[in-house]
C-alpha cells in the first residue's frame, strides 16, 4: 500500500461534501484511506500528529477536540470499538444524514482510520430506527468494503431507538452495551468511554469525514479553511423561511447571514436560530458574526450542532420557542428530576408568555426556572434548553415587554416554521 | 477542598441531605436538591458525610476537588 504523501492529491479546495459515490467512486476521486499494512507505530505517530496539526474539533455539538478524544481511547487500551454516530437526533439537522447517503465510504474510511490509531476491532455504526433509506445507503457501502483492504476492523450496522438523547455519546454506547438507551452521569468527562470492559471511541459522522481527508490531505489543506483558532470546514443544515433549506459545507468564520443567503430567505429575517433546538436566537444585530465557536459564545449562542433556522417577520419567536422546550420536555430520557420536571414548566411559562397570559409573578418564575434548571441533568439536554429560552428573552425583549402588558402576540397561532418529528414522520431530505 | 456533588439520575427527591444539611443543600420547586459546587467549610464535612451516608438513593458524594480546573 501507498503511503499517505504518495497519495496526497491536488488539494485547493478542502471539500467533505462530494457527489454521491459507490466504493470504486470513491477511490477513484480520493485515493485509497492511507491506512497502515499492519500494525505501525511509526504510522500511528505520523497519524496523530495530522489530527494534532489539524485542529480538528468534533463536529457533533460539544466541539472537543479529536486529537484529544483518541488519546484517551488509546489509553483506555486496545480491541476496542469506533462508534459512528449517526443518531442526528436534532429534528434540524441533515448533515449527518446527507453524508452517510451520499458518501458513506468517507465516512466509514475516518472510522477504520481511527481504529487502527487506537487499536480497535470494530466499527460499529449506529442509525436510528426509522431511518431505513439512510441504513440502506452504510448497508450497501459495508458490504462492497467487507473482506477487503479498505475494512480491516469488522464494520457493523446498528439501530437505536430514534429519540433526541439517544445520540448523546454515553447514552449511545450504553444501548450498545445493555440496550438501554439512556445518558450516564459522568463527573469526570476525561473516562473514557467503555462496551463492557473495552473502550469506545465515540464521533459523530462529519468528524469522521473530516478524519478520513485530513489524512489524505495533510491538516493544512483543512486549516487553509476558516480561522486560526477554529479552522476547517464544517457543514450547516439551513432551514425554516427559507427558499431551498437543505445542507451548506462552510468555512468556519463565515457570517450568519451569509450562510442564511445560500438558502434564499423569503423575507428579511426577524432571528436566527443557531446551533439547533439547543442553540440561540441571534438577532438582526449580530448577524454579521462568524460562524465560530468564540464568536457565537460572545452573542449567546454556542456553533452546537451545524443548524441555521431563519425566523421570518411574520412568526412569533416566544412562540417557536415555546413549541421547541415543548418538544425536548417530551424528549428527556427520563432520569434526572430538573429535566423532567423543570422542561415541562418553562415550555409552559413560555406559551403564557407567548399568549400574552402573564401573571406578576411569570417573569421572576421563569427566570428562577431557568437558573434552577440549568446545570443540573446528568446530560446537557436541559442546558440547551435554558440556553434557547434565555436568548429568546433577550432577541425578542420588545415582544417580551408586549406581552408582558398583555398584548398576546399577534403571530402566536400561525403554523411553525420548525421541524417536529412528531408532526412530520420520519422524511428524508 | 471537599464539594458535595449529586447523581441527578440517582436521586428521588427525598430531600434529607436539604434538612441535615441546608447550609449547602436547598431544595428547587420539585424538591430536588441544589448544591453550588462550591468547597464545603471544614465544619460541615462530618455532617455532609452523614447527609451522603443517610441518603436512601446514595445519590451524594463527597469529592475531593483536584487542582486542575
Amino acid at each position: 500500500m501507498v503511503s499517505a504523501s504518495e497519495t496526497l492529491p491536488e488539494t485547493k479546495r478542502y471539500r467533505i461534501l462530494g457527489t454521491p459515490s459507490d466504493l470504486a467512486g470513491h477511490v477513484a476521486a480520493l485515493g485509497p484511506a492511507p491506512l497502515p499494512t499492519r500494525s505501525s507505530r511509526t504510522w500511528r505517530e505520523s497519524f496523530v500528529s495530522r489530527l494534532e496539526a489539524s485542529g480538528l474539533p468534533g463536529r457533533g455539538g460539544a466541539g472537543f477536540p479529536a486529537a484529544i478524544k483518541l488519546a484517551v481511547a488509546h489509553g483506555a487500551g486496545g480491541r476496542g470499538t469506533v462508534v459512528v454516530n449517526g443518531m442526528e437526533g436534532e429534528p434540524a439537522s441533515d448533515k449527518d444524514k446527507l453524508l452517510l447517503l451520499r458518501t458513506p465510504h468517507l465516512v466509514l474510511d475516518g472510522a477504520q482510520l481511527l481504529a487502527a490509531a487506537c487499536g480497535a476491532r470494530r466499527v460499529t455504526v449506529c442509525v436510528p430506527e426509522g431511518r431505513d433509506h439512510v441504513a440502506a445507503a452504510v448497508a450497501n457501502a459495508m458490504s462492497e468494503r467487507a473482506g477487503t483492504t479498505h475494512a480491516p476492523a469488522n464494520e457493523t450496522l446498528v439501530r437505536p431507538p430514534d429519540r433526541f438523547v439517544a445520540g448523546e455519546e454515553s447514552a449511545l454506547v450504553r444501548w450498545i452495551d445493555s440496550g438501554a438507551s439512556l445518558p450516564a452521569f459522568r463527573p469526570d468527562k476525561g473516562m473514557p468511554l467503555r462496551i463492557g470492559r473495552q473502550g469506545a471511541l465515540v464521533h459523530n459522522a462529519e468528524t469522521l469525514a473530516h478524519v478520513a481527508m485530513i489524512a489524505r490531505t495533510g491538516p493544512e489543506a483543512f486549516r487553509a479553511h476558516g480561522l486560526v483558532e477554529d479552522p476547517g470546514t464544517c457543514l450547516v443544515t439551513i432551514s425554516g423561511a427559507v427558499e431551498n433549506h437543505g445542507v451548506v459545507e462552510v468555512d468556519r468564520g463565515t457570517p450568519l447571514m451569509a450562510i442564511a443567503q445560500r438558502a434564499t430567505p423569503h423575507l428579511a429575517p426577524k432571528a436566527l436560530l443557531v446551533g439547533g433546538y439547543g442553540g440561540a436566537w441571534v438577532g438582526p444585530e449580530d448577524f454579521e458574526t462568524p460562524y465560530a465557536s468564540l464568536s457565537l459564545r460572545a452573542v449567546g449562542s454556542s456553533a452546537g450542532v451545524g443548524v441555521v433556522i431563519v425566523l421570518g417577520p411574520d412568526s412569533c419567536g416566544l412562540m417557536e420557542s415555546a413549541r421547541i422546550v415543548h418538544y425536548l420536555a417530551g424528549q428527556s430520557a427520563g432520569q434526572c428530576g430538573p429535566c423532567v420536571y423543570g422542561l415541562p414548566a418553562i415550555a409552559d411559562d413560555m406559551a403564557r408568555l407567548a399568549r400574552g397570559r402573564v401573571d406578576v409573578a411569570l417573569m421572576a418564575r421563569l427566570d428562577r426556572r431557568l437558573h434552577e434548571v440549568n446545570g443540573r441533568g446528568a446530560c446537557r439536554h436541559p442546558d440547551g434548553a435554558v440556553q434557547l429560552v434565555r436568548s429568546a428573552l433577550k432577541v425578542f425583549a420588545a415582544d417580551v415587554r408586549e406581552h408582558a402588558a398583555g398584548a398576546p402576540c399577534a403571530h402566536a397561532d400561525r403554523p411553525t416554521v420548525l421541524r417536529f418529528p412528531s408532526l412530520l414522520g420520519t422524511g428524508g431530505s | 477542598m471537599i464539594r458535595v456533588v449529586i447523581d441527578p439520575v440517582a436521586c428521588d427527591a427525598y430531600g434529607f441531605c436539604a434538612e441535615l444539611l441546608p447550609e449547602a443543600i436547598t431544595l428547587d420547586e420539585w424538591g430536588y436538591p441544589i448544591v453550588d459546587g462550591s468547597p464545603l467549610p471544614a465544619e460541615l464535612v462530618e455532617v455532609a458525610r452523614r447527609a451522603a451516608r443517610d441518603c436512601p438513593r446514595r445519590a451524594i458524594t463527597l469529592r475531593e476537588r483536584k487542582a486542575r480546573g
